[in-house]
């Protein structure tokens, strides 16, 4: 699904390394976990993989499914399958939630060419998937994030990823700042999603999400690389642990 | 100020005797009072401070000399939406005006002939209020000089807004004054809709009595024009004055608003979006003097210019001794698609009380790249994305609407000019 080899990344406007040769390949239907500590370089690659300025890539590759991620635009990529769920989403006032995520999903449609869904359909289908993250129809109407509690936007977020059916999606510290309950229900909304077509990459500080979303493989990340990689046993490890053995190990 | 008319004002005023001859005693005043302001006064001129980023000259000139077509502006409300009067190059249009339950409606041209008229106690006098401590020569040209406007007086709560839409020709030269009065306990909301031709003068006396409500939607949509619009209100005890206006097109645009909130506990709100590019020169000066305690004053002005467009806003709040407990706010904010247009602001607080709370910002930006990457990585194409985070620019401004139904509208109305520009 997503093929990454030997990423290169700095930041366009100082002369400072982020990523350092990421190497990840994620196949169909896994769920793929990164953990890493502060400044690893885990959002910067979810950054760099959506299409985000000010970052340069300075060698290396992506592909998902074959296309070369690093020369489309950032709605080009989305159309292409890939989305990113972000850890702070952007509020936008003004533009009503469904205004907003009727654009995106037509949009995409159009990019790839197919036709785009009529009002009925797209209700149908917004209110239906809405319901199973508990997002009520006052929320679809208010404008984007705006006046919505962290737990409120992370479901936002997940809806859209349900009603944009991406292939690769990209979760990026979706945890932060929820509290238990919020958590289990944005986590009840991804494995939802959960399917033998579609990969994701959940990126995340603590082991506690992902004993809701449980992964297939998990990789640890410091200093812009990948340093192991393992089954879901090397979360438990660094839960118990912390980073710091992985770290000597990896020197 | 110039101390001597130039040939062509003189001109124009003198054509306007012509007019007198068949006027009635109470217009023949207001006209004789304002031609006298006219000629004490002298016309702006570019060295006035008042005029300094906004050059007066298609304003001065005696004929304005271009003929443009004019593309057809988009329709926003709906005729059942509101109770419509027409006009056509600065012409009434209808033969017999719309009875409205609630308020009374008259044209200025019939109302002219009589001896007395209600309207003899707000037109050209609060006109002549707003030339203090700023000259306004160009409103007092129009009132020395109109012959076309409406004259509404509001008695009961009018249900349906009343829309004046006024359609011009790409060669006309307009002018037209329009006179509101709400009595007490009454309201009303105006909705004016249209486009201007080469050049229009417009001026709007609204007289809001104790516990009345204005409220005001204005809709300028021309594809090149000089209008210069000048909305003179004075507002009583308790009472609400809102107006918004939505400009999307025209050459050179001033719109000039004046508040004198009279009476205690009242509340007023001058709003307004453009959108604008290449020649678009748009100016809002607005005056609000607090004459009165405990009153609210808004001003709040987003401007979204373009290839080189220009953007102007002179705002004052004035608090009077006397006038505690005012609470007056004013923001004015740009959104420069580019790094050819420019904002120019003169925000300026003036207080003479010593228990108010006023503030004022002023702002120039440009698009939120993290906004615009969080849309786009959803599909949202580039230019779709900017006109979304646009709208959003503008929606801040159409919350000073009070009905949600014509906030509505607006919003839809702004989507729509995005779309086709």
């Amino acid at each position: 699904m997503l093929e990454i080899k030997n990423l290169h990344v700095q930041l366009e406007e100082e002369d400072k390394k982020i990523l350092k040769g990421v190497n990840l390949s994620l196949d169909p239907g896994k769920v793929h976990a990164i953990m890493g500590p502060n400044g690893s370089g885990k959002s910067t690659l979810s950054y760099v993989l959506s299409g985000k300025k000010g970052y340069e890539v300075t060698s290396g590759s992506a592909h998902l499914e074959g296309n070369d991620l690093l020369v489309m635009d950032p709605e080009e990529r989305a159309a292409a399958g890939l989305f990113l769920a972000f850890q702070y989403p952007v509020e936008i006032p003004g533009v009503g939630n469904m205004t907003f995520l009727r654009s995106a999903v037509n949009s995409q449609r159009k990019l790839r060419g197919e036709p785009e869904m009529t009002a009925g359909d797209f209700l149908k289908a917004v209110r239906d998937k809405a319901k199973h993250l508990k997002i009520d129809s006052d929320m679809l109407k208010r404008p984007v994030n705006v006046g919505f509690s962290g737990g409120e936007k992370k479901r936002n977020e997940i809806l859209q990823m349900a009603m944009l059916e991406p292939k690769m999606c990209i979760l990026d510290e979706t945890d932060s700042g929820l509290d238990v309950d919020a958590m289990k229900l944005v986590a009840e909304g991804v494995n939802a999603l959960r399917d033998k077509n579609r990969t994701f990459l959940v990126i995340t500080h603590y082991q506690r999400l992902l004993d809701h979303i449980k992964p297939d493989i998990v990789h640890i990340m410091a200093a812009g690389r990948i340093i192991k990689s393992g089954g879901p046993e090397l979360a438990l490890e660094v839960e118990n642990n912390g980073y710091a053995k992985l770290l000597e190990e990896s020197s | 100020m110039a101390s001597s008319l130039r040939g062509d004002t003189a001109d124009r005023l003198r054509l306007n005797e012509n007019l007198l001859a068949t006027s009635g005693q109470w217009f023949k005043n207001a006209r004789l009072a304002a031609a006298e302001r006219v000629e004490s006064q002298g016309l702006p001129q570019r060295r006035d401070e008042y005029w300094g980023y906004t050059q007066p000259d298609a304003f001065l000139q005696k004929k304005i000399d271009f003929d443009v077509d004019l593309n057809s502006p988009l329709e926003l409300f709906s005729n059942e939406l509101s109770e419509v009067i027409n006009y056509k190059n600065g012409i009434l249009q209808e033969k017999k005006l719309p009875a409205i339950p609630g308020c009374s409606v008259e044209s200025l041209s019939d109302a002219a002939t009589l001896d007395n008229h209600w309207a003899g106690t707000v037109f050209g006098k609060l006109e002549a209020v707003g030339q203090i401590p700023v000259q306004r020569s160009l409103a007092a040209l129009n009132t020395a000089t109109a012959s076309q406007g409406l004259l509404i007086l509001v008695t009961g709560k009018v249900k349906k807004p009343i829309r004046i839409n006024a359609v011009c020709e790409g060669s006309s030269d307009i002018i037209i004054h329009h006179i509101i009065k709400v009595e007490r306990g009454a309201n009303v909301t105006l909705i004016e809709t249209g486009q201007y031709g080469a050049r229009a003068n417009v001026v709007l006396e609204v007289e809001v009595e104790e516990d009345a409500t204005f409220n005001h939607i204005r809709l300028q949509n021309g594809y090149e024009h000089n209008a210069l619009t000048h909305i003179f209100g004075r507002i009583g005890t308790n009472s609400s004055f809102k107006s918004f206006t939505l400009t999307s097109g025209g050459r050179l645009t001033r719109n000039e608003c004046i508040l004198d909130l009279v009476g205690d506990s009242s509340r007023v709100s001058v709003a307004g979006a453009c959108i604008g590019d290449e020649k678009f020169h748009h100016d809002d000066t607005v005056f609000v003097t607090h004459n009165a305690a405990n009153c609210e004053s808004r001003q709040v002005f987003k401007k979204v210019l373009r290839d080189g467009s220009v953007g102007v806003f002179q705002g004052k709040i004035l608090v009077k001794a006397g006038a505690q407990k005012t609470d007056g706010y004013q923001i004015s904010q740009s959104l420069l698609l580019d790094d050819n247009s420019q904002f120019l602001a003169k925000p300026e607080l003036e207080i003479y009380a010593d228990d108010v709370v006023c503030s004022h910002g002023s702002t120039s930006g440009a698009i939120d790249e993290e906004a615009l990457f969080y849309l786009r990585s959803r599909g949202v194409p580039k230019a779709k994305a900017i006109d979304l985070l646009t709208l959003s620019f503008i929606a801040e401004a159409i919350q000073e609407v009070e009905s949600p139904e014509l906030a509505d509208a607006l919003l839809a109305h702004v989507t729509a000019v995005l779309e086709v520009r």
